[in-house]
């Protein structure tokens, strides 16, 4: 069982170091890689099973108990992160088979895209305020990796902007962590919430938002998210599906377990304030993709507008928004993946990113048309698809304690979704394609559809049956919070 | 002591700050560098400065006399750790952007996100800050 708590954390790693050593043989390098994202894949559906009953699995290191020793407790919430970002990890490396991609690739990247998992499953295993600083920074460290790992010059330059940004949502989230412990002397979870509550009310408000304002950066929420745009567009089309998918979803994880577990019940002005800040996250990143023309910056600005979704479910502060919260992040993780590689798809058959460019796919292609549209439709929130319960689990909550702003938002907001995914409809798939003379090319993608359409059955799946998912994320909203 | 700490706090913060501020690319990457330490010194001190705080004693014992708590002392050696490693990453990656691009001003370093020329109409990305689309397979014969 404790290996099991610690596999999120293990098997990337041994997956990465391998991959490093064979660096030189690719075809060996990527055998490794499969099955290291085949054995997670696995310890992830255990663990999702295994919490699924009611336990939570822990493991204290050093033989230290609970509050002294740094504590690994993966509750159902932390195993469908992970059961998430195997499934993105896995998704990543099969689209690499294909040649949608920039080329030939470096030889240290399926070791740093393993390096990056590595602090993706330790921040969703981890029940220690520190430690979890410690995997933002392996993250950060591996996608900083993977950012410069290219060599163009936009890349390089988008590593700074991404490192500079970072940095500083890093450094506030360490000041933050000092702070907790010099309060209360705890780094644990659990014995964070004890000591929280006998604090004063306004020390433990401050606490909370020391942390809330590091993680917002780290999520990408308004005004903070000027880092996402300025970076994402220049990765490689299954690494930046990866980081879409996860990255961002990461903070978001984090700002749940602190807002709705650690310091439950949040104070009710910082939940009105995040629920601004959903708001306005939404409204703007929308706004971003509607004047972009560039798909990848237009998918990118869309993270920013659904981020905002999932704070507005945390900010509902009640069991029935972090459940939703939970629902829109699974959903989106899939669906936002799902679309970026099918950008890169569309990118490899036109030959551009840039809808001005490009055109006359649904002539060429009219399965890659299907194939976008159910995504597409999906992010807009069209049932029968996941992100129509995502969107019906957040908003109901939202309209039923009575916040018609942030719901009025929400929905002006799908509309403004809507009007994008027409826009990528129209250019890229019903216009004539500008180059009369062009003919979609050669190009080895079967690896890419197989990827692109599994993501998209998943989609179609909990759209059609989403009571098993709904009864998980209840249970798992239920959870956190600790027994009430 | 705690006010000595406090007062080294702010300068070096306010020193990292106004380097990180700078639009020349390498200060303010080392003015980040410095804030980082201002920030471990805060770590370093959320365990008070005192030496009567061991972080475990076992049972039945008393107080190890004068022993500080080391907990914070193991925080911020990662912190230290992790930021050496990013400072040693960030100067590399700023001598290779400046390198490359012929100009160490962030103004000028905009080449993933071209600056707009039009009021509407988003900028064009540069054909060479494309990815490179993969030549066509030759097929076998």
């Amino acid at each position: 069982m404790s290996m099991l708590v610690t596999a999120p954390v293990l098997v990337p790693l041994l997956t990465a170091l391998l991959a490093a050593f064979v660096r030189r043989r690719a075809s060996l390098q990527r055998a490794v890689s499969f099955l290291g994202i085949g054995v997670l894949l696995a310890c992830a559906v255990a663990l999702v099973s295994i919490t699924a009953e009611g336990r939570t699995p822990s493991v204290s290191f050093g033989g230290w108990p609970a509050p002294f020793g740094i504590e690994f407790r993966i509750d159902r919430l932390g195993a469908i992160m992970i059961l998430l970002a195997a499934l993105m990890g896995a998704a990543s490396l099969l689209f690499l088979m294909s040649d949608a991609d920039t080329g030939p690739h470096a030889p240290l990247l399926l070791p740093l895209l393993h390096g990056m998992l590595v602090g993706v499953g330790g921040a969703f295993a981890t029940a220690d305020l520190f430690n979890m600083y410690v995997w933002f920074e392996v993250m950060l460290i591996g996608a900083l990796g993977l950012f410069a790992i290219g060599g163009r010059l936009d890349q390089l330059d988008a590593t700074l902007k991404y490192l500079v940004l970072n940095l500083v949502g890093t450094l506030l989230l360490v000041v933050a962590v000092g702070a907790v412990y010099a309060v209360t002397g705890q780094l644990n979870f659990a014995a964070i919430h004890e000591a929280v509550v006998r604090l004063p009310a306004g020390m433990s408000t401050l606490l909370l938002a020391a942390l809330m304002l590091a993680f917002l950066v780290k999520a990408g929420a308004f005004p903070l998210f000027a880092w996402l745009p300025a970076s994402y567009h220049t990765l490689p089309a299954p690494v930046l599906a990866l980081c879409a998918g996860m990255l961002t979803k990461v903070g978001i994880y984090a700002l749940l377990r602190m807002m709705g577990d650690v310091f439950a019940p949040s104070p009710t002005m910082l939940l009105d304030a995040l629920g601004w800040i959903a708001a306005a996250t939404m409204l703007v990143g929308v706004l971003g993709a509607a004047y972009h023309w560039d798909l990848r910056r237009i998918l990118g600005f869309h993270i920013i507008s659904q981020i905002g979704y999932m704070l507005l479910g945390i900010a509902l502060g009640t069991d029935a928004g972090d459940a939703g919260a939970i629902f829109y992040t699974a959903h989106h993780i899939i669906v936002k993946a799902n679309l970026f590689l099918i950008a890169a798809m569309i990118w490899r058959l036109t030959g551009s990113y840039d809808l001005r460019r490009i055109g006359g796919l649904y002539d060429a292609k009219p399965m890659l048309g299907l194939l976008f549209a159910v995504p597409a439709l999906s992010l807009i929130g069209i049932p029968p698809l996941s992100g129509f319960w995502a969107k019906l689990l957040v908003l109901r909550e939202a309209i039923s304690l009575g916040h018609i702003a942030w719901t009025v938002v929400a929905l002006v907001v799908s509309f403004l979704t809507l009007y994008s995914m027409m826009k990528i409809w129209l250019e890229a798939f019903w216009k004539k394609h500008p180059d009369a003379d062009w003919r979609p090319p050669a190009a080895r993608l079967a690896p890419a559809w197989t990827t692109t359409v599994v993501l998209a059955a998943i989609t179609v799946t909990i759209g059609l049956d989403p009571q098993p998912l709904i009864t998980f994320v209840m249970d798992a909203a239920a959870q956190l919070g600790g027994p009430r | 002591m705690i006010w000595t700490i406090a007062i080294a706090v702010w300068v070096t913060l306010l020193v990292g700050a106004r380097l990180a501020m700078s639009r020349d690319a390498v200060r303010c990457v080392l003015g980040l560098s410095i804030i980082a330490s201002a920030v471990n010194i805060i770590l370093f001190s959320s365990g008070r400065v005192s030496s009567a705080l061991p972080a475990v004693v076992p049972v039945g014992e008393m107080a190890l006399g004068p022993s500080a708590n080391p907990i914070p002392q193991a925080l911020v050696l990662t912190a230290i750790v992790i930021g050496f490693a990013l400072v040693c990453f960030s100067l590399v990656l700023v001598l290779r952007l400046i390198h490359d691009a012929g100009s160490d001003s962030t103004l000028d370093l905009r080449f993933s996100e071209p600056q707009p020329e039009h009021a509407v109409d988003p900028p064009m990305q540069a054909a060479h800050l494309e990815p490179p689309v993969p030549e066509p397979e030759v097929r076998a014969a």
